[in-house]
Order: C-alpha cells, then sequence, then structure tokens
C-alpha cells in the first residue's frame, strides 16, 4: 500500500509564489498552515496581513484573511478579536511593520494581553521596497539607505523588540525562532502552536519571531544567507523562548 | 413609538443614538471638545454587552474600528479634529475595502493644534475624502442634541446599507450644548447581511478583506463601482431643511451651529419686514446642490454663514453658478457670530431691484 507522507496542507491555496528565491515567507506560511491543519481550526481562522512582502499573504492561506494598513496590524486584529473572541486570530508581520511604524500598536496590544497570536517575521531588511534600512537591520549591515553599512551614530541600533514586549504584564508567550534548518523550522512550528494554542485558552498575547532570511536584499546566495543567519543574526537576536507564564 | 424625555449633551446623545443603532464596539482617544462621548461609551457599553477600549491613539482607533467591522460589529470612533486627522488613513483603507463605520467629528479650531472652540473649517476634509484616493465619505451635520441622537442613529443604517464610513460633523459647541432630547424606547436597528465580513470560512470559500489592487486595470474597475455607489448615495441621500425660503429675497445658506444662529437671524429679519429665509443642508456629502440652485433660481442673493474662512461656500457657488449672487459670512478658530452681527451682514446685502 503506498502513504501519502507529504502533501499540502488544507490552509495552503495551490498556486505559484510571488516570493523571491531563498525567501523565508514561503517556509512560515506553510508551517502556519500545518499548525492549523493540525489544530483543525481552518474554518474559524480570521488573519490579518501587513503592508510589505507578505501583504499577498492572502494569496496563499486558504482561510479568511484581510489587510491593515501599515503596523496597524495588532489593532486590525483586535477589532477581529473583540468582534470573534471564539475564533483563532493572528496577526502575520514583517519587522518594517511591526518593529518600526507599528511600534505603538505592537507594545499596546501586548499591553492590553489582548488574546491574539502574531508572527512576527524579522529578515532586517525592507525587502518590498528594495532593501532599505530596518529597525531590526545589523550594524554596519549594508541597506539602500546605509550604503557604508548602519552607523548607529546616525540610524541608530537593532531594536529587539520582543524582549522590550517582555515586560509588559499583558504578554504570556515571547518566542525568537528561525527558518534557517530544519532544526529550527521544527521549533518555529512548535512555538506556532503554543502560541495558537494559548489563545484557544484566552491566556493572552503572545508573539513568536522568526528569523528568515531575504537573500536578494542581503545580496548573498539563499545558502549564505542561512549561514549568515546562524553565524551573525541569531548572535545579535538569540534564538529561544523569551517569556513564558502560560 | 415611545419616546422618553432626557437632558442630554451633544455629545451624550451621540452615545445614546450610538447604542441604540446597535453599535456594540466604541474605540477611542481623548481629546477636547469630544471627551463625553468615550466616557458615555465606556460606562454605557458593558451593560449591553459591547466592547470599549481607550486606544493608544486616534491611529489605533480607527483601525481597532476597522477590524470590529470587518469582524461584522457596529463599530464607531470619536475624536476632534487633530485627532480625526490622524484617522485619515484608516478611513481611506476602509472605504477601498467597503468596511461600514461611524466616525464622529465634533470640530474645534485649526489648523495644527488649533484650539477648543466650535469651528467648521474641517468641512473640505470630511466632504471631499479627507484622505488618499478617489473615495468620499457620507456626512451628516447635526444642528441640535436631537439631532445629534436622530443622525447617528441614521449614520449607522447608511454606513451599513452602502458599506461607507459616515462622518458625523459636529462641533465643540453643539457637543457641549444640553438640550431635552426626546429619546426613542423601543427602537430597532434595521439589520443588513453581511456576504463579505471575517468570519471564519466554515462551509463557504476564504474571504479576503482588502483595498490593495496592483493591477492598475482592476483597480480602475475598483474605482469604478465605489463611484457608482457614491453617485447613488447622492441620488438617495440628499437631506436638507427649509426655513422660510418660500418668499425669501435673501437665503442664508448654513449648517449646524451657524444653521441655529441664522434661524434667530431669519426670525429678527422677518419681526423687521425683511424676506429672510435658510436652507440648512443636513448632508454635506452628498450636498444638495439641486436644492440650492432651485433657491437661488427664485432668491435675489445667497449669504453663505460658516465658523471657517469659506468651505461650504465653494460648494454653494458651484451649484448656484450664474443664478444669483453668492455673498459669504465667516468666523474662524472658536470665534461664533451673533445674530446681530449675522444680521448687519444682511443688512448691508444691495439687492438689485429688477423692477
Amino acid at each position: 500500500m503506498l502513504k501519502t507522507i507529504f502533501r499540502k496542507p488544507e490552509s495552503l491555496k495551490d498556486r505559484p509564489t510571488h516570493y523571491c528565491p531563498g525567501c523565508g515567507h514561503g517556509i512560515v506560511h506553510r508551517i502556519i498552515a500545518e499548525v492549523i491543519d493540525d489544530m483543525g481550526a481552518r474554518e474559524r481562522v480570521l488573519s490579518v496581513a501587513p503592508v510589505g512582502c507578505a501583504v499577498f499573504a492572502y494569496d496563499y492561506f486558504n482561510f479568511d484573511c484581510m489587510e491593515a494598513p501599515h503596523g496597524r496590524t495588532p489593532a486590525v486584529a483586535t477589532g477581529l478579536k473583540r468582534v470573534r473572541p471564539d475564533h483563532l486570530v493572528f496577526s502575520y508581520q514583517g519587522d518594517g511593520d511591526l518593529a518600526a511604524i507599528g511600534t505603538a500598536e505592537i507594545i499596546h496590544c501586548a499591553n492590553r494581553g489582548e488574546n491574539i497570536s502574531v508572527i512576527f517575521v524579522n529578515n532586517g531588511i525592507y525587502g518590498m521596497t528594495g532593501g532599505q534600512l530596518a529597525p531590526t537591520t545589523l550594524i554596519q549591515q549594508y541597506s539602500t539607505t546605509t550604503i557604508q553599512g548602519r552607523d548607529p551614530k546616525t540610524a541608530g541600533y537593532p531594536l529587539k523588540i520582543t524582549e522590550m514586549l517582555a515586560i509588559t504584564p499583558g504578554s504570556v508567550f515571547l518566542a525568537r525562532a528561525s527558518v534557517h534548518t530544519p532544526k529550527e523550522i521544527r521549533l518555529t512550528k512548535k512555538y506556532i502552536r503554543k502560541s495558537f494554542e494559548i489563545q484557544d485558552k484566552k491566556l493572552g498575547f503572545s508573539l513568536v519571531e522568526i528569523l528568515s532570511p531575504c537573500p536578494v536584499n542581503w545580496r548573498l546566495s539563499p545558502v549564505a544567507s542561512l549561514k549568515r543567519i546562524e553565524e551573525v543574526v541569531s548572535k545579535e537576536y538569540p534564538l529561544g523562548v523569551i517569556k513564558d507564564i502560560s | 413609538m415611545k419616546y422618553v424625555t432626557k437632558l442630554l449633551k451633544g455629545n451624550e446623545a451621540i452615545g445614546e443614538g450610538a447604542i441604540l443603532a446597535g453599535c456594540r464596539y466604541y474605540f477611542g482617544y481623548p481629546i477636547t471638545p469630544q471627551n463625553e462621548i468615550p466616557e458615555y461609551m465606556s460606562r454605557n457599553l458593558p451593560a449591553v454587552g459591547g466592547t470599549f477600549v481607550q486606544s493608544e491613539s486616534e491611529l489605533a482607533a480607527i483601525n481597532l474600528v476597522m477590524g470590529a467591522a470587518a469582524a461584522g460589529g457596529r463599530a464607531m470612533t470619536s475624536s476632534s479634529s487633530p485627532g480625526v486627522s490622524l484617522m485619515q488613513e484608516g478611513i481611506s483603507y476602509m472605504a477601498g475595502m467597503e468596511v461600514p463605520a461611524v466616525v464622529v467629528n465634533v470640530v474645534r479650531g485649526g489648523p495644527g493644534l488649533g484650539g477648543i472652540g466650535p469651528a467648521q473649517s474641517d468641512y473640505f476634509q470630511a466632504t471631499k475624502g479627507g484622505g488618499h484616493g478617489d473615495y468620499f465619505t457620507l456626512c451628516l451635520a447635526p444642528s441640535t442634541a436631537q439631532e445629534m441622537l436622530d443622525l447617528t442613529i441614521l449614520a449607522f443604517d447608511i454606513a451599513d446599507r452602502y458599506r461607507c464610513v459616515t462622518i458625523i460633523l459636529a462641533d465643540g459647541l453643539l457637543g457641549q450644548m444640553a438640550e431635552s432630547v426626546e429619546v426613542p424606547l423601543d427602537y430597532k436597528p434595521r439589520e443588513y447581511k453581511k456576504d463579505w465580513i471575517m468570519d471564519g470560512c466554515k462551509g463557504r470559500p476564504p474571504r479576503i478583506v482588502r483595498s490593495l489592487f496592483l493591477d492598475p486595470a482592476e483597480l480602475e474597475k475598483h474605482n469604478f463601482h465605489l463611484s457608482e455607489k457614491y453617485r447613488e448615495i447622492c441620488k438617495k441621500e440628499v437631506r436638507f431643511e427649509r426655513f422660510k425660503t418660500r418668499d425669501a429675497d435673501i437665503v442664508l445658506v448654513a449648517y449646524g451651529t451657524s444653521a441655529r444662529i441664522c434661524k434667530a437671524v431669519v426670525e429678527m429679519a422677518r419681526a423687521d419686514g425683511l424676506k429672510l429665509g435658510l436652507l440648512r443642508p443636513v448632508t454635506l456629502y452628498p450636498f444638495p446642490e439641486k436644492e440650492i440652485r432651485k433657491t437661488a433660481e427664485r432668491a435675489k442673493a445667497l449669504l453663505v454663514v460658516e465658523l471657517s474662512m469659506g468651505q461650504m461656500v465653494q460648494d454653494v457657488k458651484r451649484a448656484v453658478g450664474d443664478a444669483c449672487p453668492v455673498l459669504f459670512k465667516g468666523r474662524t478658530g472658536g470665534m461664533v457670530f451673533t445674530p446681530e452681527e449675522v444680521y448687519q451682514s444682511v443688512k448691508k446685502i444691495k439687492i438689485k431691484d429688477e423692477g
């Protein structure tokens, strides 16, 4: 007997990707879809896509999805959840959306202990607009608006926003994962599952930050990008559970 | 319908009307002169199973409204001029997404931080779109505490019917002044079928609520669709009040607080034997263009009276064309004209006698 051991999750639509070669968003989309399938939650998911590369998340996610203005994603997700408290609500945000323009929204969403999940994809750069400085860009890292590398004297420092959120009493579970190795991908999936389960138990705010490669704007090959996460990025942004009071 | 008479501030009447209209989600940020609205909602929404959140900013407030309304809830926010400017991004998105909501602007003097006195200087913003893109917000202009309640109820109905953002354009005077209000006791808001909301894809294909259309042809088609909707609104939703215009030689055109004052001016003039009338737009978008044109064809002059340096007067001039002269009387910055002051301006108008 032949047995299917690998298939497209029901929570993903069948269509070609618009993401660049070596981009991490596709992996993150897939593991979210797998978790939702595993939980049998697809028909009660309400998701919010950000402004940035992942605005087209709804082209791939096979469940209800809406857009939000840039950075306002947690506020929109909160509005959804307040009306439909038994649905599974998550926002999907990049580092420009969450850690720059949406800083106020994410902090106050966490501080109110809003019972939603946030998937925060951190690739340290503005991808969709062509590689400008992000709040998460590393010191000395090239971007199209810091062509000599990020100089903290004029461009500030990499922002560890997940650590900042940890001091808010409303945040229940905060973790940083990565998609640069199969082991880390499995761990990312575990954290996402935990975040969704915390929400279903109505325990409060949770967020999973995911370090993700952007080979095109990092000007590296896909393989070298994964290596960079291992050797450089994860040193600045250490992996693991940052807070868990669930 | 049974009514109970209550003494309410205009702002409280808005809160009362919103809850009667089935609004169960309020999100807002404090700003003078509208603080009685969030205060009222924070005290009264929980009792009807509603949700009140004091947001971290007006930006968050409008986006909380967006999420709640996209999930199918009747949602609103309120603010005053600078706060409403911050909300324009969200209002534009909601226009694009066709997510309905009610936004109250208890206008204060501007520009910038301006002042906290009553003003009508946000007319352009409220009636010409306000944010970026090809869209309009329906705009209702109450002139009494009673209308603060009645038009708020209407605003929710219109918003759901057309899937549009409806603006209540009041001002600091209307918000703060208390008047007796007839409050309906057994009002049942009309429910609209919402086959577009985010409520989970059980037994149906997934839904997408969006305003992004990267294909120009697709975006143009979407704008044609929105434009068609605005045309329908302009055809069906024009509201206005005529006050002694039938035989009037001179007709005042004013809304909101200015219209209240102008009513007193009409009475003063009539007592002196002067044929003065008032045309009061209740909807500022859609604008009662035809009515104003008709009035201009009969009258010898129109005097537009506004608490601004001249905003609605542009729409009046556009409607009137060359039918009769259009004059303007304005105060701004929170200064309010007395009836005598407006009457003096009326008396200065020189009418060409055609006889």
